[in-house]
């Protein structure tokens, strides 16, 4: 499955008749260089968007409440949080709502947290693809981030409403969510890529995963600010790449004081290094996968 | 010239065998069956197969097809055909040697692979077609004729859930054959739907191949190989040993089909692979109940096919297809499918008896094929466990005609003539 694609490129105006045909060498491979082939990528647009389609389609048709489930289960998590952490155990919560404060931490965790669980299992779910049909494998887990973003999409619209309810105005550090986003998509992208290529081999990951979420969630400071950390604590737990996506969800969208640029610094450079680890991994096992399945 | 559309050299595929069956382990077991295969080769154990033990599906290949041919690959279970297309569709990467695959390529691996029974029939289709290669225009286009060829206008917008079985094969086979790819690489296909649409998918397949597309196809069906084929190769454990017109690769797979027939069935390595092989088909024969040799028998007089089997399980049920020598089925007997006259008699030792009066068959070279199942699983199954020669005889009181007959059985009749 190697792609040097050698002599003739292929013609772009592929609606003419006879496009110029392409040699494609098949040959083993070893060593990197096969997911991130951005031609291979290219190629097989239609089949991303045609997998991502279906993953949302599928979820909305089989369940009674299609895209409500996207807000209720932050909605949930806030409340329990509020009752437990917010006035029974009385965490601090940064001088804002409770509420509030966890709200804009779950909106995002809620996302990596579902779609680490449904992209583990997603080459094994499509099992019957992977074995019949080649595509680049990394769409598999990919589709299950693009087909989230709807629902991060969804319970974004509904954070902000109740932040307007509440009567906070998010500053101009909103402007920066779209690349919060993004580091939590690389950081997501390598950790499933990466998971679901070991499960492929060994199923333990299924057993694994709720495990590891709940415990990633407690180390993430979702129900509680990370300013109860002391430094260089604080700092230092940024390695997780959540810390610095949830602070900074929290100041970009209840517009607190201080950004926490150290975190989101911190954050983005490990998120790149998750997605390196897990991007190289998932190219190093991809063509044993059909073997495996 | 540059008119190749295939061109493979030394292609290699080769699979760790070991540990489970299906092929994936937990890490428990993986770190049990390696510290196990230490523990054995350290006592010098051989024989069972062991973790890390390879076996090439695809050895040393060496394959030149050119644009516009249409090639049929025949062979056992197990000789490499599927391992080749998988190769050769880019699902598995080869062990060694290369292959340039030159010109757009669609494969058909499964009918209605990817077929998603909460969609739409339409949905299914964009789906469906994306996952064959089709480009979301070109499905666009030709979604009419898609839609047409099903025979599902009606239903076009109800979740292929909802789909009769054979609804659904037809839909999943009328996108496949209206991808335009310039090369097409299909794995059995045609066995699905019933009589009428399986006549049409042969005339489709047969316009791809005359649209002068590379075709590389499989099938056990030796007569659709004839139709649809000009060169056929002879795939036997991995290696080409044939490649030839049609007609002769054909002719040369029958010939190992006899030899394997002859030899010892526990030696044959191309068994079904879902079997539980708890216990194996031994022997197969079939005898002339009135005397006469082994594996020839009488049309017109009674038969018994014995099969004997390494051990006698619970619930033994045995099914034998009876195939021509073009290798076209010619009739299925199933115990599973009881009659009053079927015995269960634990005395028997480990064999199973099949009798068939007054055997309807044309004289002609027969095969027999047989499918073991035992504790209500799949045990075994062989294709060709022998081969039995039908000599022309008398039948409900009429002589079987000698040559020039159509078809392969004889009906036992009655005529009123003026």
């Amino acid at each position: 499955m190697s792609t040097k694609t050698a002599v003739e490129p292929v013609a772009t105006n592929a609606a003419a008749e006879a496009p110029v045909p392409e040699t494609i060498r098949l040959e083993p491979t070893s060593g990197f260089g096969r997911v991130l082939s951005p031609h291979e990528l290219w190629r097989y647009r239609d089949l991303a968007f045609q997998i991502a389609a279906r993953d949302v389609t599928v979820r909305y048709r089989q369940t009674a409440l299609g895209a409500a489930w996207a807000i209720l289960q932050p909605i949930g998590f806030m409340i329990v949080f509020s009752l437990f952490f917010g006035r029974v155990a009385g965490v601090s919560s940064d001088g804002l709502p409770y509420a509030l404060f966890s709200l804009a931490a779950l909106v995002p965790w809620t996302y990596f947290a579902n779609v680490l669980l449904l992209g583990s299992e997603s080459l094994v779910a499509n099992s019957s693809l992977v074995a019949k049909i080649y595509f680049p494998r990394i769409f598999m887990p990919a589709g299950v981030l693009a087909a989230g973003l709807l629902d991060l999409g969804i319970s974004l619209v509904i954070l902000f409403a109740i932040v307007l309810i509440y009567g906070l105005v998010p500053s101009v550090a909103v402007l920066m969510l779209p690349v919060l986003v993004l580091i939590m998509l690389a950081a997501a992208l390598g950790v499933t890529a990466g998971l679901s290529a070991v499960n492929v081999r060994y199923r333990d990951v299924r057993y694994v995963i709720p495990f590891a979420i709940q415990m990633w969630l407690f180390a993430t400071p979702v129900a509680y600010p990370s300013s109860l950390i002391g430094e260089p604590w604080r700092t230092l737990s940024a390695i997780n790449p959540m810390v610095g996506v949830v602070e900074g969800f929290r100041w970009a969208t209840l517009g607190t004081a201080d950004a926490p640029w150290e975190l989101i610094g911190v954050s983005a450079v490990a998120a790149l290094v998750f997605l390196l680890a897990g991007l190289t991994y998932f190219d190093r096992v991809e063509r044993s996968f059909a073997d495996h399945i | 010239m540059g008119d190749v559309a295939i061109r493979t050299s030394g292609l290699g595929k080769s699979y760790e065998l070991g540990l489970s069956r299906r092929g994936y382990g937990t890490l428990r077991e993986s770190v049990v069956e390696t510290a196990k295969g230490s523990l054995g080769r350290l006592a010098g154990r051989r024989g069972e197969r062991a973790a890390g033990d390879t076996l090439w599906a695809l050895r040393d290949l060496s394959l030149t097809v050119e644009r516009g041919e249409v090639v049929g690959l025949i062979g056992h279970n197990g000789a490499g055909k599927s391992t080749l297309l998988k190769v050769l569709s880019r699902i598995v990467e080869p062990t060694e040697g290369w292959a340039d695959v030159t010109g757009r390529t669609g494969s058909l691996l499964e009918v209605g692979t990817g077929f998603h029974p909460e969609l739409t029939g339409r949905e299914n289709i964009f789906l469906n077609g994306a996952i064959l290669g089709m480009r979301r225009s070109e499905i666009r286009r030709r979604f009419d004729e898609i839609v047409a060829f099903a025979e599902i206008e009606r239903f076009l917008d109800t979740p292929v859930k909802r789909y009769s079985s054979g609804m659904s094969v037809r839909l999943a086979f009328a996108v496949a054959a209206h991808l335009e790819p310039e090369i097409l690489l299909v794995d059995e296909v045609l066995a699905v739907g019933d009589a009428a649409f399986q006549r049409k998918s042969l005339g489709k397949m047969s316009e791809v191949a005359e649209a002068g597309r590379t075709v590389v196809f499989v099938s056990h069906n030796l007569a659709i190989l004839q139709a649809l084929c000009e060169r056929g190769v002879l795939l036997e454990r991995g290696e080409a040993v044939t490649d030839a017109p049609v007609g002769e690769a054909i002719d040369s797979y029958l010939r190992t089909l006899e030899r394997a027939a002859g030899g010892d069935l526990l030696e044959r390595t191309d068994r079904d692979s879902r079997g539980y092989d708890e216990s194996l088909v031994r022997r197969v024969e079939i005898r002339d109940r009135e005397g006469g040799l082994a594996d020839t028998v009488v049309a017109g007089r009674s038969a018994t096919i014995v099969v004997e089997v390494t051990e006698a399980l619970p619930m033994m049920e045995c099914r034998l297809a009876i195939h021509n020598s073009l290798g076209h089925p010619v009739a299925t007997l199933d115990s599973e499918v009881s009659a009053p006259g079927d015995v269960r008699d634990p005395e028997l030792g480990p064999r199973i008896e099949c009798e068939v009066d007054a055997l309807p068959l044309l004289p002609g070279r027969y095969r027999i094929d047989v499918l073991l199942k035992g504790k209500r699983q799949i045990q075994d199954g062989l294709q060709a466990a022998a081969f039995f020669d039908v000599e022309p005889g008398v039948l409900a009181a009429r002589p079987t005609p000698i040559s020039g007959a159509d078809g392969d059985v004889v009906l036992p009749h009655r005529w009123r003539l003026p």
